[in-house]
Protein backbone atom coordinates (compact mmCIF):
# COMPACT_ATOMS: atom_id res chain seq x y z
CA UNK A 1 0.00 0.00 0.00
CA UNK A 2 1.75 2.88 1.47
CA UNK A 3 5.07 4.27 0.45
CA UNK A 4 4.48 4.30 -3.39
CA UNK A 5 1.07 5.52 -3.06
CA UNK A 6 2.86 8.13 -0.89
CA UNK A 7 5.49 8.52 -3.37
CA UNK A 8 2.87 9.12 -5.97
CA UNK A 9 1.05 12.21 -4.21
CA UNK A 10 4.38 13.81 -2.72
CA UNK A 11 5.40 16.07 -4.11
CA UNK A 12 8.76 15.79 -6.68
CA UNK A 13 11.92 16.91 -4.15
CA UNK A 14 14.57 14.56 -3.69
CA UNK A 15 14.05 12.18 -0.65
CA UNK A 16 18.09 11.84 -0.03
CA UNK A 17 21.41 13.08 -0.41
CA UNK A 18 22.70 16.13 1.51
CA UNK A 19 19.51 17.85 1.38
CA UNK A 20 18.12 15.61 4.12
CA UNK A 21 19.19 17.06 7.42
CA UNK A 22 18.53 20.38 6.29
CA UNK A 23 14.38 19.33 5.23
CA UNK A 24 14.53 17.14 9.06
CA UNK A 25 15.20 20.68 10.38
CA UNK A 26 12.07 22.57 8.53
CA UNK A 27 10.02 19.75 9.34
CA UNK A 28 10.38 19.18 12.73
CA UNK A 29 9.00 22.79 13.47
CA UNK A 30 6.21 22.45 10.42
CA UNK A 31 5.98 18.95 12.85
CA UNK A 32 5.15 21.14 15.90
CA UNK A 33 2.40 23.33 13.89
CA UNK A 34 0.67 20.10 13.36
CA UNK A 35 1.20 18.02 16.14
CA UNK A 36 -0.49 21.18 18.15
CA UNK A 37 -3.62 21.28 15.46
CA UNK A 38 -3.96 17.71 15.78
CA UNK A 39 -4.29 17.74 19.37
CA UNK A 40 -6.28 20.74 19.83
CA UNK A 41 -9.45 18.65 19.56
CA UNK A 42 -8.27 16.53 22.26
CA UNK A 43 -7.45 19.47 24.40
CA UNK A 44 -10.22 21.52 23.67
CA UNK A 45 -13.03 18.76 25.24
CA UNK A 46 -10.73 17.77 27.88
CA UNK A 47 -10.76 21.41 28.75
CA UNK A 48 -14.59 22.26 27.88
CA UNK A 49 -16.56 19.01 29.23
CA UNK A 50 -14.14 17.87 32.17
CA UNK A 51 -11.63 20.12 33.71
CA UNK A 52 -14.05 23.26 33.38
CA UNK A 53 -16.84 20.94 35.09
CA UNK A 54 -14.45 19.58 37.79
CA UNK A 55 -13.34 23.14 38.55
CA UNK A 56 -16.87 23.92 38.72
CA UNK A 57 -17.35 21.11 40.55
CA UNK A 58 -14.50 21.48 43.18
CA UNK A 59 -16.38 25.43 43.50
CA UNK A 60 -19.50 24.27 44.16
CA UNK A 61 -18.61 21.91 46.67
CA UNK A 62 -15.99 24.51 48.43
CA UNK A 63 -18.30 25.21 51.67
CA UNK A 64 -17.12 23.10 54.85
CA UNK A 65 -20.88 23.51 56.43
CA UNK A 66 -21.96 21.09 53.25
CA UNK A 67 -19.47 18.36 54.73
CA UNK A 68 -20.51 18.53 58.33
CA UNK A 69 -24.44 18.83 56.92
CA UNK A 70 -23.61 15.46 54.92
CA UNK A 71 -22.02 13.48 58.02
CA UNK A 72 -25.01 15.08 60.01
CA UNK A 73 -27.57 13.35 57.64
CA UNK A 74 -27.64 9.87 58.88
CA UNK A 75 -27.85 8.46 55.24
CA UNK A 76 -24.97 9.48 54.46
CA UNK A 77 -22.46 7.30 56.88
CA UNK A 78 -24.76 4.19 55.56
CA UNK A 79 -24.52 5.31 51.79
CA UNK A 80 -20.16 5.45 52.79
CA UNK A 81 -20.67 1.53 53.86
CA UNK A 82 -22.95 0.83 51.17
CA UNK A 83 -20.07 2.16 48.37
CA UNK A 84 -17.24 0.70 50.24
CA UNK A 85 -18.86 -2.95 49.70
CA UNK A 86 -20.63 -2.21 46.12
CA UNK A 87 -17.01 -1.31 45.02
CA UNK A 88 -14.92 -3.69 47.44
CA UNK A 89 -17.04 -6.61 46.68
CA UNK A 90 -18.15 -5.86 43.35
CA UNK A 91 -14.69 -4.97 41.48
CA UNK A 92 -12.80 -7.89 43.48
CA UNK A 93 -15.40 -10.82 42.82
CA UNK A 94 -15.88 -9.61 38.97
CA UNK A 95 -12.64 -9.53 38.55
CA UNK A 96 -11.18 -12.77 40.11
CA UNK A 97 -14.27 -14.93 38.82
CA UNK A 98 -13.02 -12.87 35.45
CA UNK A 99 -10.26 -14.10 35.51
CA UNK A 100 -10.85 -18.20 36.23
CA UNK A 101 -13.50 -17.92 33.42
CA UNK A 102 -10.89 -16.35 30.94
CA UNK A 103 -8.97 -20.03 31.98
CA UNK A 104 -12.22 -21.67 31.14
CA UNK A 105 -12.98 -19.67 27.77
CA UNK A 106 -9.48 -20.56 26.37
CA UNK A 107 -10.77 -24.19 25.10
CA UNK A 108 -11.28 -24.49 21.74
CA UNK A 109 -14.51 -26.83 21.80
CA UNK A 110 -16.61 -25.54 19.91
CA UNK A 111 -19.80 -26.10 22.67
CA UNK A 112 -17.20 -23.50 25.12
CA UNK A 113 -16.58 -21.15 22.08
CA UNK A 114 -20.70 -21.07 21.54
CA UNK A 115 -21.13 -20.50 25.65
CA UNK A 116 -18.67 -17.64 24.76
CA UNK A 117 -21.28 -15.76 22.85
CA UNK A 118 -24.15 -16.34 25.10
CA UNK A 119 -22.09 -15.51 28.00
CA UNK A 120 -20.77 -11.72 26.64
CA UNK A 121 -24.77 -10.88 26.23
CA UNK A 122 -24.91 -8.69 29.18
CA UNK A 123 -22.03 -6.66 27.86
CA UNK A 124 -23.81 -5.99 24.99
CA UNK A 125 -27.13 -5.32 26.86
CA UNK A 126 -27.90 -1.23 28.11
CA UNK A 127 -27.02 -0.68 31.46
CA UNK A 128 -30.38 0.71 32.04
CA UNK A 129 -32.64 -2.26 30.04
CA UNK A 130 -30.39 -4.89 32.56
CA UNK A 131 -31.27 -3.04 35.79
CA UNK A 132 -35.02 -2.94 34.63
CA UNK A 133 -34.75 -6.53 34.00
CA UNK A 134 -33.21 -6.88 37.34
CA UNK A 135 -35.27 -4.78 39.16
CA UNK A 136 -38.73 -6.90 38.16
CA UNK A 137 -36.85 -10.21 38.63
CA UNK A 138 -36.57 -8.85 42.14
CA UNK A 139 -39.50 -6.93 42.73
CA UNK A 140 -42.73 -8.12 45.11
CA UNK A 141 -42.94 -11.55 46.13
CA UNK A 142 -43.75 -13.02 42.58
CA UNK A 143 -40.63 -11.52 40.56
CA UNK A 144 -38.61 -14.82 38.42
CA UNK A 145 -36.52 -15.34 41.44
CA UNK A 146 -39.05 -15.70 43.79
CA UNK A 147 -41.25 -17.34 41.36
CA UNK A 148 -38.71 -19.99 40.65
CA UNK A 149 -37.86 -20.35 44.34
CA UNK A 150 -41.10 -21.36 45.10
CA UNK A 151 -41.62 -23.74 41.96
CA UNK A 152 -38.29 -25.25 42.54
CA UNK A 153 -37.61 -25.75 46.18
CA UNK A 154 -41.22 -24.36 47.86
CA UNK A 155 -39.66 -21.97 49.21
CA UNK A 156 -41.57 -18.32 50.09
CA UNK A 157 -38.84 -16.20 48.53
CA UNK A 158 -38.04 -12.77 50.82
CA UNK A 159 -38.98 -9.34 49.81
CA UNK A 160 -35.60 -8.71 47.98
CA UNK A 161 -35.95 -4.83 48.06
CA UNK A 162 -37.16 -4.69 51.56
CA UNK A 163 -34.13 -5.51 53.30
CA UNK A 164 -30.88 -3.63 53.02
CA UNK A 165 -28.64 -6.51 52.89
CA UNK A 166 -30.83 -8.21 50.34
CA UNK A 167 -30.89 -5.19 48.23
CA UNK A 168 -27.03 -3.89 48.31
CA UNK A 169 -26.39 -7.65 47.39
CA UNK A 170 -28.91 -7.50 44.65
CA UNK A 171 -26.95 -4.48 43.41
CA UNK A 172 -23.46 -5.84 43.22
CA UNK A 173 -25.05 -9.28 41.42
CA UNK A 174 -26.47 -7.06 38.66
CA UNK A 175 -23.40 -5.18 38.66
CA UNK A 176 -20.98 -8.12 38.38
CA UNK A 177 -23.82 -9.80 36.09
CA UNK A 178 -23.63 -6.63 33.69
CA UNK A 179 -19.69 -6.35 33.64
CA UNK A 180 -17.96 -9.87 34.59
CA UNK A 181 -18.12 -10.38 30.28
CA UNK A 182 -15.76 -7.59 29.50
CA UNK A 183 -12.98 -8.38 31.59
CA UNK A 184 -13.46 -12.05 30.77
CA UNK A 185 -12.52 -10.82 27.14
CA UNK A 186 -9.92 -8.42 28.45
CA UNK A 187 -8.37 -11.85 30.08
CA UNK A 188 -9.29 -13.91 27.84
CA UNK A 189 -7.08 -12.04 25.36
CA UNK A 190 -3.92 -11.10 27.19
CA UNK A 191 -4.17 -15.65 27.83
CA UNK A 192 -4.09 -15.96 24.12
CA UNK A 193 -0.34 -14.17 23.90
CA UNK A 194 0.49 -16.78 26.84
CA UNK A 195 3.27 -18.73 24.52
CA UNK A 196 1.87 -22.48 24.79
CA UNK A 197 6.00 -23.60 25.55
CA UNK A 198 5.92 -21.57 28.84
CA UNK A 199 2.65 -24.41 29.94
CA UNK A 200 4.58 -27.08 28.04
CA UNK A 201 7.67 -26.54 29.86
CA UNK A 202 5.46 -26.15 33.50
CA UNK A 203 3.58 -29.73 32.80
CA UNK A 204 7.18 -31.41 32.43
CA UNK A 205 8.12 -29.83 35.50
CA UNK A 206 5.23 -31.00 37.07
CA UNK A 207 3.11 -28.34 37.23
CA UNK A 208 -0.41 -28.87 36.59
CA UNK A 209 -4.14 -27.62 37.60
CA UNK A 210 -3.88 -24.79 40.59
CA UNK A 211 -0.23 -24.68 40.71
CA UNK A 212 0.32 -23.92 37.08
CA UNK A 213 -2.15 -21.50 37.45
CA UNK A 214 -0.50 -20.13 40.67
CA UNK A 215 3.30 -20.35 39.45
CA UNK A 216 3.15 -19.66 35.63
CA UNK A 217 -0.48 -17.83 34.53
CA UNK A 218 -0.93 -15.67 38.01
CA UNK A 219 2.56 -13.94 37.33
CA UNK A 220 2.35 -13.35 33.60
CA UNK A 221 -0.90 -11.59 34.23
CA UNK A 222 -0.25 -9.74 37.74
CA UNK A 223 0.35 -6.25 36.27
CA UNK A 224 -2.89 -6.31 33.92
CA UNK A 225 -4.64 -7.64 36.50
CA UNK A 226 -3.67 -5.03 38.60
CA UNK A 227 -3.89 -2.39 36.14
CA UNK A 228 -7.65 -3.58 35.33
CA UNK A 229 -8.36 -3.85 38.70
CA UNK A 230 -7.37 -0.34 39.25
CA UNK A 231 -9.20 1.17 36.42
CA UNK A 232 -12.50 -0.78 37.46
CA UNK A 233 -12.37 0.95 41.17
CA UNK A 234 -12.68 4.00 39.51
CA UNK A 235 -15.50 2.89 36.87
CA UNK A 236 -17.54 1.49 39.71
CA UNK A 237 -17.19 4.58 42.14
CA UNK A 238 -19.47 6.28 39.91
CA UNK A 239 -21.52 3.94 38.54
CA UNK A 240 -24.90 5.36 38.85
CA UNK A 241 -27.20 3.25 36.45
CA UNK A 242 -26.98 0.08 38.24
CA UNK A 243 -28.08 0.90 41.99
CA UNK A 244 -30.60 3.70 40.73
CA UNK A 245 -32.35 0.85 38.17
CA UNK A 246 -32.25 -1.70 40.59
CA UNK A 247 -32.79 -1.11 44.18
CA UNK A 248 -33.32 2.29 43.87
CA UNK A 249 -32.35 2.81 47.00
CA UNK A 250 -34.80 1.11 48.45
CA UNK A 251 -35.65 0.34 51.40
CA UNK A 252 -35.88 4.40 51.89
CA UNK A 253 -32.72 5.17 50.60
CA UNK A 254 -30.88 2.75 52.32
CA UNK A 255 -28.91 0.97 49.34
CA UNK A 256 -27.79 4.26 47.95
CA UNK A 257 -24.28 4.87 46.67
CA UNK A 258 -22.35 7.88 46.67
CA UNK A 259 -23.12 8.83 42.33
CA UNK A 260 -27.24 8.08 43.58
CA UNK A 261 -27.57 9.67 46.66
CA UNK A 262 -25.39 13.26 45.01
CA UNK A 263 -28.19 12.65 42.25
CA UNK A 264 -30.84 12.93 45.07
CA UNK A 265 -29.41 15.88 46.81
CA UNK A 266 -28.73 17.54 43.67
CA UNK A 267 -32.53 16.96 41.51
CA UNK A 268 -34.81 15.49 44.21
CA UNK A 269 -33.98 18.05 47.07
CA UNK A 270 -32.85 20.34 44.81
CA UNK A 271 -29.91 20.85 46.53
CA UNK A 272 -27.04 20.90 43.94
CA UNK A 273 -24.20 21.91 46.11
CA UNK A 274 -24.82 19.49 48.49
CA UNK A 275 -25.20 16.61 46.29
CA UNK A 276 -21.83 17.82 44.32
CA UNK A 277 -20.13 17.58 47.75
CA UNK A 278 -21.91 14.21 48.73
CA UNK A 279 -19.38 12.91 45.48
CA UNK A 280 -16.53 14.91 45.60
CA UNK A 281 -15.97 14.09 49.72
CA UNK A 282 -14.67 10.68 48.02
CA UNK A 283 -12.13 12.60 46.20
CA UNK A 284 -9.02 11.98 48.83
CA UNK A 285 -9.57 8.23 47.74
CA UNK A 286 -9.62 8.97 43.61
CA UNK A 287 -6.98 11.45 43.70
CA UNK A 288 -4.14 8.71 44.96
CA UNK A 289 -5.77 5.33 43.07
CA UNK A 290 -5.75 7.61 39.91
CA UNK A 291 -1.75 8.19 40.58
CA UNK A 292 -1.06 4.71 41.28
CA UNK A 293 -2.77 3.85 38.52
CA UNK A 294 -0.18 6.12 36.21
CA UNK A 295 2.88 4.40 38.05
CA UNK A 296 1.40 0.97 37.04
CA UNK A 297 1.22 2.50 33.35
CA UNK A 298 4.40 3.94 33.44
CA UNK A 299 6.21 0.69 34.97
CA UNK A 300 5.00 -1.42 31.90
CA UNK A 301 6.17 1.32 29.69
CA UNK A 302 9.86 0.88 30.99
CA UNK A 303 9.19 -3.01 31.11
CA UNK A 304 8.77 -3.05 27.24
CA UNK B 1 1.42 -50.74 36.44
CA UNK B 2 -0.32 -49.28 33.52
CA UNK B 3 -3.44 -50.08 33.41
CA UNK B 4 -4.50 -48.25 37.24
CA UNK B 5 -2.81 -45.36 35.95
CA UNK B 6 -4.76 -45.48 32.55
CA UNK B 7 -7.79 -45.97 34.25
CA UNK B 8 -7.10 -43.54 36.53
CA UNK B 9 -6.39 -41.06 34.11
CA UNK B 10 -9.64 -41.86 32.27
CA UNK B 11 -11.38 -40.92 35.30
CA UNK B 12 -9.84 -37.43 35.96
CA UNK B 13 -10.38 -36.97 32.17
CA UNK B 14 -14.46 -37.51 33.07
CA UNK B 15 -14.41 -35.44 35.92
CA UNK B 16 -12.74 -32.66 34.01
CA UNK B 17 -15.21 -32.99 31.77
CA UNK B 18 -18.46 -33.55 33.75
CA UNK B 19 -16.74 -30.53 35.98
CA UNK B 20 -16.51 -28.05 32.48
CA UNK B 21 -20.07 -29.28 31.74
CA UNK B 22 -21.36 -28.54 35.18
CA UNK B 23 -19.60 -25.12 34.70
CA UNK B 24 -20.86 -23.94 31.54
CA UNK B 25 -25.10 -24.77 32.34
CA UNK B 26 -24.42 -22.63 35.32
CA UNK B 27 -22.80 -20.16 33.01
CA UNK B 28 -25.62 -20.47 30.69
CA UNK B 29 -28.54 -19.60 33.40
CA UNK B 30 -26.36 -17.08 35.46
CA UNK B 31 -26.39 -14.98 31.78
CA UNK B 32 -29.42 -15.73 30.13
CA UNK B 33 -31.51 -15.39 33.75
CA UNK B 34 -31.98 -11.71 33.11
CA UNK B 35 -32.55 -12.10 29.58
CA UNK B 36 -35.23 -14.70 29.68
CA UNK B 37 -37.16 -12.21 31.91
CA UNK B 38 -37.11 -9.60 29.61
CA UNK B 39 -38.82 -12.13 27.11
CA UNK B 40 -40.63 -13.93 29.49
CA UNK B 41 -42.79 -9.86 30.14
CA UNK B 42 -42.46 -9.25 26.32
CA UNK B 43 -43.96 -12.57 25.31
CA UNK B 44 -47.13 -12.09 27.25
CA UNK B 45 -50.01 -10.25 25.43
CA UNK B 46 -51.74 -9.51 28.37
CA UNK B 47 -49.74 -5.94 29.51
CA UNK B 48 -48.95 -5.76 33.43
CA UNK B 49 -49.94 -9.89 34.02
CA UNK B 50 -46.80 -11.54 34.45
CA UNK B 51 -44.26 -9.48 35.86
CA UNK B 52 -46.86 -9.95 38.92
CA UNK B 53 -48.54 -13.24 38.23
CA UNK B 54 -45.10 -15.34 38.92
CA UNK B 55 -45.03 -17.33 36.44
CA UNK B 56 -41.98 -19.01 35.01
CA UNK B 57 -43.40 -19.50 31.36
CA UNK B 58 -46.09 -17.01 29.69
CA UNK B 59 -49.59 -18.69 29.35
CA UNK B 60 -50.25 -17.75 25.76
CA UNK B 61 -46.75 -16.26 24.36
CA UNK B 62 -47.19 -13.85 21.88
CA UNK B 63 -45.01 -11.59 19.49
CA UNK B 64 -47.52 -8.82 19.76
CA UNK B 65 -46.15 -6.46 22.25
CA UNK B 66 -43.23 -6.56 19.70
CA UNK B 67 -45.48 -5.97 16.64
CA UNK B 68 -47.09 -2.78 18.86
CA UNK B 69 -43.51 -1.49 19.27
CA UNK B 70 -42.78 -1.99 15.85
CA UNK B 71 -45.85 0.06 14.84
CA UNK B 72 -45.74 2.18 17.82
CA UNK B 73 -48.56 1.17 19.24
CA UNK B 74 -47.96 0.83 22.55
CA UNK B 75 -48.48 3.81 25.26
CA UNK B 76 -45.97 5.74 25.90
CA UNK B 77 -44.02 4.43 23.43
CA UNK B 78 -45.46 6.35 20.69
CA UNK B 79 -42.86 7.53 19.64
CA UNK B 80 -40.52 4.77 19.88
CA UNK B 81 -38.44 4.77 16.47
CA UNK B 82 -37.48 8.82 16.70
CA UNK B 83 -36.74 7.43 20.06
CA UNK B 84 -34.02 4.72 18.94
CA UNK B 85 -32.96 7.21 16.33
CA UNK B 86 -32.18 9.59 19.13
CA UNK B 87 -29.77 6.80 20.67
CA UNK B 88 -28.61 6.33 17.57
CA UNK B 89 -27.47 9.86 16.74
CA UNK B 90 -25.82 9.73 19.96
CA UNK B 91 -23.96 6.60 19.74
CA UNK B 92 -23.31 7.16 15.61
CA UNK B 93 -21.81 10.40 17.04
CA UNK B 94 -20.13 9.81 20.11
CA UNK B 95 -18.32 6.79 18.23
CA UNK B 96 -17.08 8.71 15.10
CA UNK B 97 -15.73 11.51 17.26
CA UNK B 98 -14.30 9.62 19.80
CA UNK B 99 -12.26 7.20 17.27
CA UNK B 100 -11.31 11.46 15.45
CA UNK B 101 -10.29 13.01 17.90
CA UNK B 102 -8.38 9.91 19.91
CA UNK B 103 -6.48 8.95 17.04
CA UNK B 104 -5.56 12.36 15.82
CA UNK B 105 -4.02 12.90 19.68
CA UNK B 106 -2.34 9.85 19.49
CA UNK B 107 -0.94 10.40 15.68
CA UNK B 108 0.49 13.85 16.78
CA UNK B 109 2.04 12.43 20.21
CA UNK B 110 3.82 9.29 19.25
CA UNK B 111 4.55 10.11 15.35
CA UNK B 112 5.19 13.56 15.27
CA UNK B 113 7.44 13.83 18.18
CA UNK B 114 5.37 16.09 19.55
CA UNK B 115 7.28 15.99 22.98
CA UNK B 116 5.40 15.71 26.26
CA UNK B 117 3.40 12.41 25.05
CA UNK B 118 3.77 10.84 28.69
CA UNK B 119 1.70 13.74 29.15
CA UNK B 120 -1.30 13.54 27.33
CA UNK B 121 -1.12 9.59 28.31
CA UNK B 122 -1.47 10.89 32.03
CA UNK B 123 -4.12 13.50 32.03
CA UNK B 124 -6.55 10.49 30.05
CA UNK B 125 -5.62 8.33 33.00
CA UNK B 126 -6.49 11.24 35.54
CA UNK B 127 -9.59 12.02 33.38
CA UNK B 128 -10.58 8.52 35.21
CA UNK B 129 -10.07 10.12 38.84
CA UNK B 130 -13.23 11.73 38.28
CA UNK B 131 -16.04 9.80 37.29
CA UNK B 132 -18.41 11.15 34.96
CA UNK B 133 -21.53 10.45 37.11
CA UNK B 134 -19.72 12.63 39.34
CA UNK B 135 -19.94 15.90 37.27
CA UNK B 136 -23.36 15.81 36.35
CA UNK B 137 -24.24 18.85 38.40
CA UNK B 138 -21.63 21.17 36.91
CA UNK B 139 -22.26 19.58 33.70
CA UNK B 140 -26.02 20.26 33.42
CA UNK B 141 -25.02 23.94 34.06
CA UNK B 142 -22.06 24.20 31.94
CA UNK B 143 -24.47 22.71 28.83
CA UNK B 144 -26.68 25.40 29.45
CA UNK B 145 -23.87 28.26 29.31
CA UNK B 146 -22.85 26.33 25.95
CA UNK B 147 -26.30 26.91 24.24
CA UNK B 148 -26.72 23.26 24.12
CA UNK B 149 -29.38 22.13 27.20
CA UNK B 150 -32.03 19.77 25.61
CA UNK B 151 -29.81 19.09 22.50
CA UNK B 152 -28.26 15.65 21.81
CA UNK B 153 -25.09 17.14 21.24
CA UNK B 154 -24.83 17.99 24.81
CA UNK B 155 -24.95 14.39 25.70
CA UNK B 156 -22.82 13.53 22.77
CA UNK B 157 -20.14 16.27 24.25
CA UNK B 158 -20.33 14.09 27.93
CA UNK B 159 -19.80 10.82 26.05
CA UNK B 160 -16.89 11.56 23.87
CA UNK B 161 -15.42 13.56 26.83
CA UNK B 162 -15.11 10.55 28.73
CA UNK B 163 -14.18 7.80 25.97
CA UNK B 164 -11.62 9.47 24.04
CA UNK B 165 -9.45 9.25 27.27
CA UNK B 166 -9.74 5.07 26.92
CA UNK B 167 -9.42 5.51 23.03
CA UNK B 168 -5.75 7.28 23.61
CA UNK B 169 -4.50 4.81 26.44
CA UNK B 170 -5.15 2.16 23.75
CA UNK B 171 -4.01 3.79 21.09
CA UNK B 172 -1.09 4.38 22.62
CA UNK B 173 -0.65 0.93 23.72
CA UNK B 174 -1.22 -0.27 20.62
CA UNK B 175 1.45 1.98 18.55
CA UNK B 176 4.02 1.51 20.75
CA UNK B 177 3.74 -2.15 19.34
CA UNK B 178 3.70 -1.01 15.75
CA UNK B 179 7.36 -0.13 13.96
CA UNK B 180 7.85 3.79 13.43
CA UNK B 181 10.19 2.64 10.44
CA UNK B 182 7.01 2.59 8.46
CA UNK B 183 6.58 5.82 8.87
CA UNK B 184 9.64 7.85 9.01
CA UNK B 185 9.92 6.64 5.16
CA UNK B 186 6.97 7.88 3.98
CA UNK B 187 7.96 11.21 5.64
CA UNK B 188 11.28 11.07 3.79
CA UNK B 189 9.36 10.78 0.87
CA UNK B 190 7.97 13.90 1.21
CA UNK B 191 4.55 13.26 2.56
CA UNK B 192 2.75 15.45 4.86
CA UNK B 193 1.28 14.76 8.03
CA UNK B 194 -2.27 14.58 7.15
CA UNK B 195 -1.29 12.30 4.55
CA UNK B 196 0.99 9.93 7.21
CA UNK B 197 -2.07 9.73 9.24
CA UNK B 198 -4.94 9.01 6.48
CA UNK B 199 -2.34 6.47 4.58
CA UNK B 200 -0.50 4.53 6.89
CA UNK B 201 -1.72 5.67 10.45
CA UNK B 202 -5.22 4.83 10.39
CA UNK B 203 -4.74 1.52 8.66
CA UNK B 204 -2.17 0.40 10.43
CA UNK B 205 -3.97 1.16 13.78
CA UNK B 206 -7.40 -0.48 12.41
CA UNK B 207 -7.43 -2.70 15.35
CA UNK B 208 -7.51 -0.49 17.77
CA UNK B 209 -9.56 1.47 16.43
CA UNK B 210 -12.03 -1.11 16.26
CA UNK B 211 -11.63 -1.32 20.38
CA UNK B 212 -12.12 2.10 20.44
CA UNK B 213 -15.22 2.87 18.48
CA UNK B 214 -16.79 -0.56 20.54
CA UNK B 215 -15.71 0.90 23.56
CA UNK B 216 -17.12 4.26 22.87
CA UNK B 217 -20.63 3.17 21.52
CA UNK B 218 -20.89 0.86 24.36
CA UNK B 219 -20.28 4.03 26.81
CA UNK B 220 -23.13 6.13 24.79
CA UNK B 221 -25.48 3.21 24.83
CA UNK B 222 -24.76 1.89 28.38
CA UNK B 223 -25.81 5.64 29.25
CA UNK B 224 -28.48 6.67 31.27
CA UNK B 225 -27.37 9.03 33.65
CA UNK B 226 -26.51 12.29 31.26
CA UNK B 227 -29.62 11.31 29.05
CA UNK B 228 -31.93 11.37 31.71
CA UNK B 229 -30.76 14.69 32.91
CA UNK B 230 -29.80 16.80 29.90
CA UNK B 231 -33.15 15.35 27.53
CA UNK B 232 -36.59 16.86 27.49
CA UNK B 233 -38.80 14.26 27.02
CA UNK B 234 -39.05 15.59 23.24
CA UNK B 235 -35.72 14.44 22.57
CA UNK B 236 -35.58 11.46 24.97
CA UNK B 237 -34.31 8.38 24.32
CA UNK B 238 -35.87 4.78 25.11
CA UNK B 239 -33.45 4.15 27.74
CA UNK B 240 -34.84 7.30 29.58
CA UNK B 241 -38.46 7.01 28.68
CA UNK B 242 -38.13 2.75 30.18
CA UNK B 243 -36.32 4.23 33.38
CA UNK B 244 -38.75 8.15 33.85
CA UNK B 245 -42.25 4.85 33.81
CA UNK B 246 -40.03 3.07 36.77
CA UNK B 247 -42.99 3.58 39.13
CA UNK B 248 -45.70 3.42 36.33
CA UNK B 249 -48.04 1.10 36.95
CA UNK B 250 -49.86 2.12 33.98
CA UNK B 251 -47.07 1.21 31.46
CA UNK B 252 -47.28 -1.36 29.32
CA UNK B 253 -44.05 -3.54 30.32
CA UNK B 254 -44.45 -6.46 28.00
CA UNK B 255 -43.96 -3.91 25.05
CA UNK B 256 -41.22 -2.13 27.15
CA UNK B 257 -39.42 -5.41 27.44
CA UNK B 258 -39.97 -5.77 23.74
CA UNK B 259 -38.43 -2.57 23.26
CA UNK B 260 -35.63 -3.38 25.63
CA UNK B 261 -34.56 -6.47 23.46
CA UNK B 262 -34.80 -4.37 20.13
CA UNK B 263 -32.57 -2.17 21.47
CA UNK B 264 -29.75 -4.99 22.15
CA UNK B 265 -29.43 -5.11 18.53
CA UNK B 266 -26.72 -2.44 17.34
CA UNK B 267 -24.05 -3.00 19.87
CA UNK B 268 -24.46 -6.95 19.05
CA UNK B 269 -23.93 -5.63 14.98
CA UNK B 270 -21.26 -3.71 15.98
CA UNK B 271 -19.43 -5.92 17.68
CA UNK B 272 -20.03 -8.99 15.16
CA UNK B 273 -18.70 -6.54 12.49
CA UNK B 274 -15.15 -5.88 14.05
CA UNK B 275 -15.10 -9.20 15.89
CA UNK B 276 -11.29 -10.08 14.52
CA UNK B 277 -10.20 -6.78 14.65
CA UNK B 278 -11.27 -6.69 18.54
CA UNK B 279 -9.63 -9.92 19.22
CA UNK B 280 -6.20 -9.44 17.63
CA UNK B 281 -5.95 -6.01 18.80
CA UNK B 282 -6.88 -6.71 22.47
CA UNK B 283 -4.70 -10.02 22.95
CA UNK B 284 -1.80 -6.93 21.50
CA UNK B 285 -2.54 -4.74 24.12
CA UNK B 286 -2.84 -6.91 26.86
CA UNK B 287 0.04 -8.40 26.22
CA UNK B 288 1.95 -5.46 26.43
CA UNK B 289 0.41 -3.66 29.83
Amino acid sequence: MSTRQLLAVSSPLPASGPARPLRRGRLRRADLAWGVAFVAPYAAVLLAFVLYPFGYALWLARTPALYSELVGDPLYLPTLLNTLLFVGLGVNVKMFLALLLSGFFLSRRWWIRALLAIYLLPWLIAAAQAGVSFHWMLIDQRGLIDGLLSALFGVEGPLWLNDRALAVGANIVAYVWKWMPFWTVIFLAARMTIPREIYDAATVDGATGVRRFLHVTLPLLANLYLVCTLLSTLWTLGDFTTVYLVSMGAPTGHSHVLATLGFRYAFDSGRPALGVAAVMSVLPILIPLAIVLMRRFQLSEVRL
Amino acid sequence: MRAPTRSRDRLRRLATGAGSALLALLLLIWSLLPVYNMLLIALDPEEGEVEFAGNLWPPEPSLQSFVEVVTQDARYLENFWQQFGNSLVIGVATTVLTVAIGSLASFAVGHLRLGKGRLLTNTALLTYAIPASFLIVPYYRIVHAYGLSDTLWGVVAAQVAFATPFAVLILQLYARLIPAELDDAARVDGASPVQVYLRIYLPVMTPALAVAALYALLLAWNDYLYQAVLLLPRHATFGMTQGNLFADTDAEWNAMMAAGIIYVLPPIVLLLALRRHVAASLAMVSAGV
